[in-house]
């Protein structure tokens, strides 16, 4: 009797890692998926916090490609570790602050620890050769598969056969004739694949599934760090870096201030934590004063707030401050003018 | 056969699916846990997360503001 070979899949939730698994299971090979949450992944928690996005479905893009390929999916947390990723990338940044060949390295490298101690034979992911500039190139592939210590039974399924083979092939447990030579960044193979296997409605993140590529949250985390003196992070920092605006007035403190309802909720949890104003008798947001203030910076704080409020055209908005141990008291203050609002101040 | 509870109010999804696979693996088969959220998320994602892990949400339920899972644990986990 042949023994079961058991592959564990990394599943973005988007197509490549859904069609990789997939081209694995069809060859008789078991696969469950793994899953990272690093914190700065885009899934699931933008459409939760933003009220706007209640047409689409809320769903986990990961958890729903597991329940259309019918594989177990094993979500692991990894926001402590993936801080040493984060912060001191042996290979660097990308274009922001993403750190996508030490990110790869570092989640193939976990998914291999699972692999061992799950008793596993090998690992699925879905990239391909030349699809990204720097985690998915011909020359910087070999290194993840080095440095993660997964080595030969790291499997691309989707370009498989342009590179060495790996010893799920050696070893037979997959045709290697059977894989793909997907290269480069056209989507049309994938999406033509996507449609033989009768797979719809996949997630296609046009900005691809971390914050840590985008420029504006890049621009966050970097005045987060300077403002601080020290590069670190909380979960509760790189949460909100994706909520609301940012406005920075005075190197010494910021204003998070939500664009709608959602963002508003969201930020309402946080009044235990922060200094807190929102306008008394208009229609306003809850806005959170992210670190020192004194008398001045609060009345400066509290005028913006008023800018943001239904009484912004007022001749004076009153404005309720509450600190962190609960302290509340009101101040008058005349809605600070758009044009005092200085394009410098938004991160 | 005994029921937990578990308190996933203020986090974003996936955390409240992470912490219930948490809690899951110390249970037994026929455990029911009872898990209260406040992101909209789990709507979806909990019910997804138990199908593909072969365990059964019994009841949802919303109360001001905060979504109520009861998941019985299934024989295969």
């Amino acid at each position: 009797m042949t023994h079961e070979r058991k592959a564990v899949a990394l599943i973005s939730g988007g197509l490549d890692s859904m069609l990789a698994a997939k081209v694995v299971m069809d060859q008789g090979v078991h696969v469950e998926g793994i899953n990272f949450f690093t914190g700065f992944c885009v899934e699931g928690h933008t459409h939760a916090i933003r009220k706007h996005d209640t047409d689409k479905p809320k769903r986990n893009n990961a958890l729903w490609v597991a329940e259309q390929l019918g594989i177990k999916l094993h979500i692991i947390d990894v926001i402590e570790e993936y801080k040493q990723v984060v912060l001191n990338p042996k290979h660097g940044y990308g274009a922001n602050l993403n750190p996508c060949l030490d990110c790869k390295g570092f989640m193939v490298g976990k998914a291999h620890d699972w692999m061992q101690q799950h008793d596993f034979d090998f690992i699925i992911t879905g990239e391909v050769v030349g699809q990204r500039p720097m985690s998915q190139r011909r020359d910087t592939m070999p290194v993840v598969a080095r440095e993660s210590g997964a080595g030969e039974r790291l499997l691309r399924p989707l370009c498989a056969k342009l590179l060495p083979e790996t010893l799920p092939e050696q070893e037979g447990w997959v045709r290697r004739e059977q894989l793909l030579s997907f290269n480069g960044r056209t989507r049309k193979p994938q999406i033509a694949l996507a449609a033989q296997f009768g797979f719809a409605d996949f997630a296609q993140p046009a900005g691809g599934c971390c914050f840590l590529t985008n420029e504006q949250y890049s621009v966050k985390l970097s005045d987060l760090w300077q403002s601080r003196g020290k590069r670190d992070y909380e979960l509760d920092d790189i949460m909100l870096l994706k909520v609301g605006r940012h406005l920075r007035p005075r190197p010494h403190f910021k204003l998070i201030i939500p664009r709608e309802e959602g963002e508003s909720r969201y930020l309402e949890g946080y009044r235990r934590q922060f200094t807190y104003l929102q306008a008394f008798a208009q229609n306003g947001p809850i806005v959170l004063l992210d670190g020192t203030a004194d008398e001045g910076d609060l009345l400066l704080a509290a005028r913006i707030t008023a800018r943001y409020c239904q009484g912004r055209d007022a001749a004076e908005v009153s404005v309720r401050i509450t600190t962190t141990d609960g302290a509340a008291r009101i101040v008058a203050v005349v809605p600070l003018p758009t044009d005092e609002i200085h394009s410098e101040w938004l991160l | 056969m005994s029921l937990h509870t578990l308190d996933a109010r203020r986090l974003l999804c996936p955390l409240p699916v992470i912490r219930v696979q948490d809690c899951v693996k110390g249970l037994s088969a026929g455990d029911t846990l009872e898990v209260t959220c406040t992101d909209p998320g789990v709507r979806y994602d909990i019910p997804s997360w138990c199908r593909i892990n072969g365990h059964h949400v019994l009841e949802t339920r919303e109360h001001e503001g905060e979504i109520i899972i009861i998941i019985q644990v299934g024989s295969n986990s």
